[in-house]
């Protein structure tokens, strides 16, 4: 029972790492039809941020994320600024784009900080445990999953409840449609870039967190699990990635344990397959 | 009369089709100007040509401003409203959001014509326009051109698709809506082009082959069986 609990725990902390980075790609890519494969480096920028003003200003740990996240979003609104918007609408380019800023972003930190894994400044609540039904849980597990919910619940009033969310919505429905109304979407596309790299930039700092540890190939390699959770939980739907970020994260840690190691990534791909037989549009998605 | 918008020379070319192959004519400030052609004509491109939709070439002057090469949210906010042919409805957007997203500026937003015109919107407001029959998606399109202070109304094929009853209403919509802004309407129901056009414009393989009032095409036979293929 306390292996099933810690397992549960951990894979909805892990869920809600992918969440954090897939609510932006999603939105990103529902609105402006951007395959962003530069997402991981507003993620990194949002680690190293929080790492760097944490050891250098001597932050505390909150202004130290929230000096991560302002960084991430920054950044990301830059990369949309100066280098996706000339490219709306050419999607080989775009994505040439982006991998190379993802590959050049990587080789940056590396020149910048070392290809060696950095301690991450943790809090020192975060570093203890809490014990729930016989099993002795990590403190930043329930971490990450509170900071998920107020992000998702934060993204769903921001959609549901203003007027640029209001156009995000119909954007990722019929974009040209909402220019033929009189809305320049090309501001909401920057909006939802800067709502993605804030998100991924939180991930970066909550990322440290969780391994202990920042590297410079951190945001690629969760990356991958990222998309996997957005096509799952289908392109443009960000409660459909809450939902997938939840299966992938259960999936990939009770995989783990109960079978060999490196079952769990296998089982995640092998998810992805039969939600795309099942549902090909991804879960609350529209068409992938 | 000045028309209040005029086009020259209009060309679009999409891949290999040179679709629109210099498109010109003046549409009055008053009435309905109907654009009238067989299927694949270039009716509908043409519409998208003036809100720059698609990409084109050519002079778009509304009111006398050159208005060609702005992007399509700023032509639209010179005074354009669009009903696109296939209603350009946000499926998963309730009817009051769909209304909403198209106010432009501070307003004031025309909701009691809106609600006036189309009671049903009002008591369907919060149901996912998705859900909506056809004829009710077409009072959505229509609704959010009318909510704004447009200086002319763009709609492409609205009765196309609904059933006789609804045909007759959108009708009776389009004709009291013409009474306060000039409409420039794509229709292949030559029923409704002759109960509402005071003008039109004939397009043939991309080009303009006939204009002039509406009731002259439409009580000659010969023509209208040479231009549109029907009596």
């Amino acid at each position: 029972m306390s292996n099933v609990v810690l397992l549960a725990l951990t894979g909805l902390g892990l869920g809600a790492l992918y969440f954090l980075i897939a609510s932006g790609l999603s939105l990103i890519f529902g609105l402006a039809d951007v395959l962003n494969f530069a997402h991981g480096l507003f993620l990194a920028v949002g680690a190293y941020g929080t790492w760097w003003s944490s050891t250098h200003l001597g932050f505390p740990f909150v202004p130290a994320v929230a000096f991560g996240v302002v960084a991430g979003t920054a950044t990301a609104v830059l990369v949309e600024t100066l280098l996706i918007r000339p490219l709306y609408r050419r999607t080989i380019e775009q994505v040439l784009v982006t991998v190379g800023l993802s590959l050049a972003g990587v080789a940056l930190l590396q020149a910048a900080f070392g290809a060696d894994p950095l301690t991450f400044p943790r809090p020192e609540w975060a570093t203890g445990t809490t014990r729930i039904l016989g099993a002795i849980v990590p403190n930043d597990r329930f971490l990450l999953i509170g900071a998920a919910v107020v992000v998702l619940v934060a993204i769903q009033v921001f959609l549901r409840r203003t007027r640029f969310g209001l156009i995000v919505r119909a954007g990722v429905e019929d974009r040209t449609m909402v220019t033929a109304l009189g809305i320049n979407v090309r501001t909401a596309f920057t909006l939802v870039f800067a709502i993605g790299g804030a998100a991924a930039a939180l991930a970066g700092a909550l990322a440290g967190v969780y391994f202990g540890n920042v590297s410079p190939g951190q945001g690629t390699s969760l990356l991958i699990f990222a998309f996997i959770v957005v096509v799952i939980g289908g392109m443009g739907s960000v409660t459909g990635s809450a939902v997938a970020a939840v299966l992938v994260g259960l999936v990939q840690q009770f995989t783990s344990f109960y079978a060999a190691a490196g079952v769990g990534e296998a089982s995640v791909v092998l998810l992805l397959a039969v939600v795309l037989l099942a549902r090909p549009g991804g879960l609350a998605g529209r068409a992938a | 009369m000045t028309p209040l918008l005029e086009l020259a020379d209009l060309h679009v070319r999409i891949g290999s089709s040179h679709i629109l192959q210099g498109v010109g004519f003046a549409v009055p400030a008053t009435g309905v100007t109907a654009v009238l052609g067989r299927n694949g004509a270039g009716k509908t491109t043409t519409l998208k040509a003036v809100l720059g939709i698609v990409p084109k070439t050519g002079s778009v002057r509304l009111d006398g401003e050159e208005i060609g090469a702005l992007p399509t949210h700023a032509i639209v906010r010179r005074g354009l409203g669009y009903a696109p042919e296939d209603r350009g409805i946000f499926a998963g957007l309730t009817v009051t959001e769909n209304l909403r997203l198209a106010e432009r500026g501070r307003g004031p937003h025309r909701y009691d014509l809106v609600y006036e015109m189309f009671p049903e919107l009002k008591q369907r407001g919060a149901q996912r326009a998705g859900t909506l029959s056809g004829g009710q998606q077409q009072m959505v399109a229509i609704g959010r051109t009318l909510l704004n202070d447009n200086r002319m109304l763009l709609v492409d094929e609205p009765t196309k698709g609904l059933a006789p009853k609804i045909v007759t209403e959108v009708a009776d919509v389009l004709e009291r809506a013409a009474r306060e802004v000039p409409i420039l309407l794509v229709e292949q129901n030559l029923a409704l082009v002759r109960r509402i056009a005071d003008h039109v414009v004939v397009i043939e393989q991309g080009t303009v082959v006939h204009t002039g009032e509406a009731a002259s095409l439409l009580s000659d036979p010969d023509l209208t069986r040479e231009l549109l293929g029907v009596a």
